[in-house]
């Protein structure tokens, strides 16, 4: 049996207007026009223990009103959610001391603590034994490298330091279940490889299932095998990453380096739905569908008109995916 | 200042229209005054019952005195502006400093707005209900009464907009101060304790003991409440009105310069620790 | 670790906190302290300028002050986490934080802050009981204390509980609202002073609506040995601070409905 289990989730909000000008703000006095919003719209998946799944969209489109049903601070207005045979508005304080949950922006720490003291408090609020209390904290501070900020008080981390901090304090009673609502969000490089290496981790040795929330692709193309894409209250695309290139546009770039200068002036990839996408002095690049044309005919072709130095496929980044996958459903953040 | 009253105009005007979102805020606001006007009155009504010997106030000055300070309570420097706060709190506050005007005008400015509007949005409705409805709602008794004389209202007119001034000069003195104690939670206790007794919203100032007059007379916070409410009523005679505009003006004009004072020194404080 | 345990580290750690700012906390306690002498002032004031008030005494009308500020002292004191709710957990979105935690969302809000700075109210509150008491020449009985006590207790509950209605009203809008103020200043104020002085009206209300009179004005009549102007029983009037406690169980009960609205309006 699935994890979690989802089935036509759904999610209306009713919103006052606001009329413009001094006198709409007169008339709101008496009269509001309530209008609704359709932040879900019947939304089904389900997530197998031990999956990392990511979970992306543009601003608005539904993602963390899926967090928060999840996590059990929102009731849907309509389906049904089973999380460990639970579901969770319903049976909140029982689901949410079984799960784990980070919001990148904001802290779970109390601001005026060290952060072990914030350790010791969870660890009253969740009931942990105090065996498993002790090795999970120092397993994690350990981990994340956590001793030398153990008595600084939170306000005075940095952002980097305070997500080690915060995804320590998430995993002191070893949850099954871990919700990432932008983890990396305004890290330096340097916090962001820590963050994700934890994660890869705690996903593969510990088994801990992972639904993944962000902006940042490189954490997606990092971590995650299952990527799930929403917009407009509607999940879009639910697969691999590579079946999420395919789904947009099958396309590679072949980048062609070469010594003299002015060969790559002269080179023709003919036909069958390549395109140049760059040239100068020394380098090409060209864009094919190797369902069309095989790389190796491509560079055939090439091999025929010149020498080249060095020759080498990318992938378009992920982002340029997204964004054409947003464009095709005229997906607007709202 | 006729460079300020641009700024000015968008100031207010958008104070105005955040105050009328909060459509609930402003009926409770409406709906508090009114309890307190109406336990205050019980209370007041119900010493004089009980009073033998005439009276520096009759009970219909009382009353006037009442629900005129319930109507203008908002206008009363009791309290500081929290967006004001919250700027200093973050360093904000140094960019007021990049604007082409003098600072303290356009502080004024901002300040007056934010003690000027909410008392007209609330206090024309609360006049309009202790002057109309109670009367119609057979309760004459507790109602306002309107104005003694035509110039006990002219002399009320201009003891507003003085008042007006005073207050948004006390209520700069404290904004100012919050440059040095920028948590200022203690700062605008103390200033509601002292505005709120020597204005005269607690107990009107001419029932406190006799001997304690000469004092009462000759703070400043008495041009806040006590002699606007007074005029109003009759109780200071058309002959006096004059000398107590005047002596409300000089306060006024006194505190004005020792905020520019004050301000000045912040300032170079704000500027020496970059906000 | 159970729920008082927990409350108890709650509050520990909060004290902690308040001692960090000293002074910002001296400032506070000592403007809460001006406020219950300066309400004392007026109606010493009043008292000067017209000698009684329908057969009152001051010193009798200054212990319903002192007991009423005092007794609110203490249902703030408990309640801050209430009371600074829309500000601090609504207006943030941080109630979200307290219900990804598996425990009651009421007892973390108590824990939230233990505010000394109450202490400014509470500390004149029964130094004014206590010279009114010997004013008044009270002997000094077990009963009159434990009534007192009792009463207090009432009062805790029924101010803890204004303050939960307060913190439910954010549910429905993040408005700052002073409506409450009526109840917790407004209801001090109103409790600083006889009942029979109100009109009919605002005494039904204070009595079977808001239990105010219940918690404030009967026990204390029963303690001061008076006749009660209104006629009422001196079983009446030492049962009364129960209301009080109904009162707790019925606004624990609107905060739960309003929980279930803020999860379903996630606002």
């Amino acid at each position: 049996m699935p994890q979690i289990e989802v089935r036509g989730l759904a999610k209306t909000f009713r919103v006052a207007e606001r009329l413009p000008g001094l006198a709409g703000a007169f008339r709101g006095l008496f009269h509001r026009r309530m209008r609704d919003v359709h932040a879900l719209g019947g939304v089904d998946f389900d997530i197998e223990r031990g999956e990392l799944v990511g979970y992306i969209g543009p601003n608005g489109a539904g993602k963390s009103t899926t967090i928060k049903i999840l996590a059990g601070i929102l009731n849907p207005t309509a389906g049904t959610c089973r999380v460990d045979g639970l579901t969770p508005w319903r049976d909140r304080r029982r689901h949410v001391a079984r799960i784990g949950v980070v919001f990148g922006q904001r802290t779970q720490l109390w601001w005026d603590l060290p952060v072990i003291e914030s350790f010791d408090l969870l660890r009253d609020i969740y009931r942990i034994p105090a065996e498993a209390y002790r090795d999970n904290r120092d397993r994690l501070i350990a981990l994340m490298d956590l001793e030398p900020l153990l008595d600084v008080p939170v306000r005075q981390l940095s952002l980097g330091q305070r997500m080690r901090s915060d995804l320590a304090a998430a995993l002191l009673h070893g949850p099954s279940l871990l919700f990432l609502d932008e983890p990396t969000i305004g890290l330096d490089a340097v916090s962001k490889l820590a963050i994700r290496d934890f994660v890869r981790e705690l996903n593969r040795e510990r088994q801990v299932t992972v639904l993944l929330t962000t902006h940042d692709m490189d954490d997606i193309e990092a971590l995650c095998e299952r990527v799930m894409v929403i917009g407009n209250g509607r999940i879009l695309v639910d697969g691999s990453v590579d079946g999420l290139r395919r789904r947009v546009r099958n396309e590679r770039v072949l980048v062609v380096d070469y010594d003299s200068a002015g060969e790559a002036g002269t080179v023709d990839a003919g036909g069958d739905g390549v395109r140049l996408i760059e040239r100068d002095a020394s380098r090409v690049r060209i864009a094919f569908d190797p369902d069309r044309l095989p790389a190796a005919t491509l560079i055939g072709r090439l091999l025929a008109q010149g020498t080249p130095k060095d020759l080498f496929i990318e992938h378009p980044p992920i982002e340029q995916t997204v964004a054409e996958l947003y464009a095709e459903h005229d997906m607007r953040e709202r | 200042m006729s460079a300020n009253i641009g700024p000015l105009v968008a100031v207010v005007s958008a104070r105005y229209r955040t105050l009328l979102q909060y459509r609930a805020a402003a009926f409770a606001g409406f709906a508090t005054q009114l309890f307190w006007g109406a336990i205050r009155l019980m209370i007041l009504a119900a010493f004089f019952a009980a009073a033998t010997e005439p009276q520096p106030m009759d009970l219909s000055q009382i009353v006037a005195y009442v629900w005129l300070g319930q109507a203008l309570l908002g206008m009363l420097p009791w309290n500081v502006d929290a967006d004001f706060r919250a700027q200093v709190r973050d360093g904000t506050v140094a960019y007021d400093l990049l604007r082409p005007l003098d600072l303290y005008s356009y502080w004024f400015g901002r300040t007056l707005a934010f003690r000027v509007a909410a008392p007209t949005l609330r206090g024309i409705p609360m006049v309009l209900f202790a002057m109309v409805l109670l009367p119609l709602a057979g309760l004459g008794d507790w109602a306002l009464t309107p104005p003694a004389s035509a110039s006990a209202f002219a002399g009320f007119a201009a003891s507003l907009v003085l008042a007006a001034m005073l207050a948004t000069a006390v209520t700069l003195l404290a904004h100012i101060s919050l440059l040095w104690t920028i948590s200022g939670v203690g700062m605008d206790r103390i200033l509601t304790v002292l505005v709120t007794v020597f204005s005269g919203l607690i107990v009107p100032l001419p029932l406190f003991p006799d001997w304690l007059q000469p004092f009462l007379n000759w703070q400043p916070f008495r041009g806040l409440a006590d002699v606007p409410y007074r005029i109003y009523s009759g109780n200071i005679p058309p002959a006096e009105i004059a000398g107590e505009l005047f002596f409300v003006l000089v306060w006024m004009i006194a505190l004005v310069l020792l905020g520019r004072l004050i301000l000045l020194r912040g300032v170079r404080r704000m500027v020496v620790q970059g906000g | 670790m159970n729920s008082a345990a927990l409350l108890y580290r709650y509050l520990s750690i909060s004290l902690r906190g308040q001692l960090q700012y000293r002074a910002s906390f001296l400032m506070a306690a000592l403007g809460n302290l001006l406020n219950c002498v300066i309400e004392l002032a007026g109606i010493w004031v009043l008292f000067d300028r017209f000698g009684n008030l329908s057969g009152w005494s001051f010193a009798e009308v200054a212990f319903f002050c002192g007991a009423v500020n005092a007794t609110y002292a203490i249902g703030e004191l408990m309640a801050t986490g209430f009371d600074q709710f829309g500000t601090l957990y609504v207006k943030t979105g941080d109630f979200d934080r307290l219900l990804l935690r598996p425990r009651s969302t009421v007892l973390q809000l108590a824990g939230h802050e233990l505010s000394l700075r109450r202490l400014g109210r509470l500390l004149p509150g029964l130094v004014i009981v206590i010279a009114a008491w010997a004013a008044l020449d009270l002997p000094l009985e077990a009963d009159r204390l434990a009534l007192l006590a009792f009463a207090m207790a009432g009062g805790v509950a029924f101010f803890f509980a204004l303050m939960v209605l307060q913190a439910t009203m954010c549910f429905w809008t993040t408005e700052s609202l002073e409506l409450m103020n009526i109840l917790t200043y407004g209801g001090v104020e109103t409790a600083s002073y006889p009942l029979p002085i109100y009109h009919r009206l605002f005494r039904r209300f204070f009595t079977f609506v808001v239990p105010l009179a219940c918690i404030g004005y009967f026990p204390i009549v029963a303690v001061l040995g008076v006749d009660d102007p209104l006629g009422t029983s001196r079983m009446f009037q030492v049962a009364a601070p129960l209301a009080g406690f109904a009162f707790f169980g019925v606004a624990i009960g609107v905060w739960q409905l309003g929980v279930r609205r803020y999860t379903s309006t996630g606002s």
